[in-house]
């Protein structure tokens, strides 16, 4: 994009002051060189995202936006109900709760490089992964409102996994306020045989080692060495998700006349927090990201059988479990008053700052851990939550690397054998059941996750913790 | 991935983070008939897939995009809950109500090799318009 659609303020923050229907600026975290490649679609949405009723303080984007869907992929904005402040479907997006859990595993490179070929066999088989596989796990009716009450707490109940991963995982494994009786059957539907299964796409479940130490006071309270392995598993609330969103996109489309809302770009489709419209999403998208904690947590539990009998020695502790995905309802600080708000994050990662209370208390002091995901064969990282970043973006950091591609491209230009032969060729083992999807996920068709992570660091959103490279990735 | 420049035929274009699907037609079921082909391309080859069976589709909405949009989002539902795959589909389209069909088989992974997931049409790029040839075009993109 041109720099001079910007007013900079400092070298990371670019402001578009409020014109024509905007109610508020629009900030965009970025360095000047991810500026100047961001596509201007993110410009137009951001702008767009501004217009909507009761946004506080700023839209904001984070570096790794890109072209999404009304809201920027990246987007993050909050909203006051008292203010006649709205809930988009769109601004959540589709994968309700999308995120990355990452998972300590007590091994060193050492300990898996004579069985990381077993390993990746074993968690190919074991953690169903791409379209038409199916999970382990069939709920029964009655058992679908157990889990979209209840979340990872519920998985947990039913064996899978520990009381000590709720500790560590975003609201504690559950949110409050979920209805499933405000799922529709057809969510229902999609989300037969579908408990504990990664999706495809960008989705994956990776074995990786930390590489680098940024900061290691932090480190050391996240648990995190220099060689260290470990485990990370990005995916969502799968077709349930994904029906949720579907339909109440639609409700929200066709209502929103109704509430007076303007839209500027029917994704946009929201309603005001406190109509009957905005509550029935509120109580669909919690169950939503109870569905999806509770999917992660499934995963944990299988990726913990694959590692007893393969490396018995391994112990899978939860370093964190935080969604992308999300619309919560959080306090903030607005020109020094504490004001409820309800906070979308479209593709961006809550990022709370030390001593929130929200913070696992084992952490606490230093931060909300930051999950960043990589894309094959590029690094991920562990970010931490900072206290500017709580009042510059009301805590949000970026998510991951962002397409730099399209699908489309990214087919033609690569061979899915091809790519995995390079990343062997690094050392990277990669399981998949798609070589159509392997090509077009290849790592080049992201933008750099690294510039990513180091603006969102440079500007203050977010810390850099440490950095995780790939060695086994079971892609979707 | 693009046919030739026939008459009907379908068409991907380019979206940052996802894939765009465009039916082209003589009318405008034929367009959304084209553009359910499309989508199906994203997942799979069409041509590997057999179309033996078929499943009825039917939906309502209060206007043209909003339809095209309803009747993917529906060949996405019968696709996921059904594990099936389609090649074919038949679309007639009376005030903005659709009834369709949509022809194929349960999902072989080693025959059909699915690329990715679609989890649902969006509102991006939507349109469903007639060009000044008189040809229809309905086009969204959609989420993967």
């Amino acid at each position: 994009m041109e720099l001079s659609l910007f007013a900079r303020h400092d070298p990371y923050r670019w402001e578009i002051a409020p014109a024509g229907m905007m109610r508020v600026p629009a900030v965009i975290f970025a360095s000047e060189q991810l500026i100047r490649d961001m596509d201007s679609k993110v410009y137009e949405q951001i702008r767009n995202v501004a217009t909507l009723p009761g946004i506080v303080q700023a839209a904001y984007a984070m570096p790794d936006a890109h072209w999404g869907y009304g809201f920027p992929i990246g987007g993050v904005a909050a909203f006051d109900p008292a203010q006649g402040g709205v809930i988009s479907a769109g601004g959540v997006g589709f994968d309700i709760s999308c995120g990355v859990r990452t998972l300590h595993t007590g091994l060193h490179s050492a300990d898996i490089a004579n069985h990381a070929p077993q390993l990746a066999d074993a968690l190919f088989s074991r953690v169903p992964a791409g379209l038409g596989s199916t999970g382990h796990i069939h709920l029964a009716a009655g058992e679908v409102d157990d889990m979209l009450a209840g979340g990872a707490r519920w998985a947990v109940a039913q064996g899978y996994g520990t009381p000590e991963d709720l500790l560590c995982t975003e609201e504690e494994g559950c949110i409050s306020g979920a209805l499933p009786q405000n799922v529709s059957g057809h969510a229902r539907n999609r989300q037969r045989g579908e408990m504990g299964t990664l999706g495809s796409g960008n989705h994956y479940l990776e074995v990786q080692r930390v590489a680098e130490i940024h900061d290691s006071a932090t480190a050391a309270v996240f648990g995190l060495s220099e060689g260290e392995i470990v485990v990370s598993i990005h995916c969502g609330s799968r077709g349930l998700g994904h029906q949720i969103g579907t339909e109440y996109l639609k409700k929200m489309a066709i209502s929103a006349a109704e509430y007076g809302i303007e839209l500027p770009d029917r994704e946009l489709a929201c309603a005001p927090i406190t109509s009957a419209l905005g509550q029935e999403y509120l109580g669909a998208m919690r169950a939503g990201i109870n569905c999806a904690l509770a999917n992660r947590q499934i995963i944990t539990h299988i990726t913990r059988e694959v590692f007893a009998s393969v490396l018995p020695q391994a112990t899978l502790r939860v370093l964190y479990d935080v969604s992308h995905n999300t619309c919560k309802e959080e306090q903030h600080l607005v020109n020094g008053t504490s004001r409820r708000l309800f906070v979308h994050r479209k593709g961006a990662t809550r990022a709370l700052g030390p001593g929130h209370p929200e913070v696992p208390r084992a952490l606490r002091a230093a931060g909300q851990p930051v999950l960043i995901g990589g894309s094959m064969g590029t690094s991920s990282y562990v970010m931490t939550g900072t206290p500017q970043g709580m009042a510059l973006s009301f805590g949000s950091a970026c998510h991951g690397a962002g397409r730099a591609m399209s699908r489309h491209q990214a087919g033609k230009q690569w061979r899915g054998h091809q790519v995995i032969d390079d990343l062997a060729g690094r050392g990277i083992i990669i399981r998949s059941p798609s070589a159509r999807g392997i090509a077009e996920e290849a790592p080049g068709a992201y933008k750099d996750v690294t510039a990513v992570v180091d603006a969102a660091d440079a500007a203050g959103i977010a810390r850099k913790v440490a950095k995780l490279v790939p060695m086994i990735c079971i892609k979707g | 991935m693009e046919q030739a420049a026939t008459v009907p035929r379908w068409v991907h274009f380019s979206h940052e983070a996802d894939i765009g699907v465009r039916g082209i037609g003589r009318t405008k079921s034929e367009a959304f008939e084209q553009a359910a082909l499309a989508l199906t391309e994203v997942i799979t080859e069409t041509a590997r897939v057999i179309a033996h069976e078929k499943v009825n589709i039917v939906c309502q909405a209060p206007d043209d995009e909003l339809l095209l949009v309803d009747w993917l989002n529906a060949v996405i539902y019968e696709m996921a809950t059904r594990h099936m795959l389609f090649s074919r589909f038949r679309v007639g389209i009376t005030d903005h109500h659709l009834q369709g069909s949509a022809f194929g088989e349960t999902i072989d992974l080693q025959r059909h090799r699915p690329a990715v997931e679609v989890k649902g049409a969006t509102y991006t790029s939507l349109s469903v318009r007639q060009d000044p040839a008189g040809h229809w075009e309905a086009q969204c993109v959609v989420d993967v």
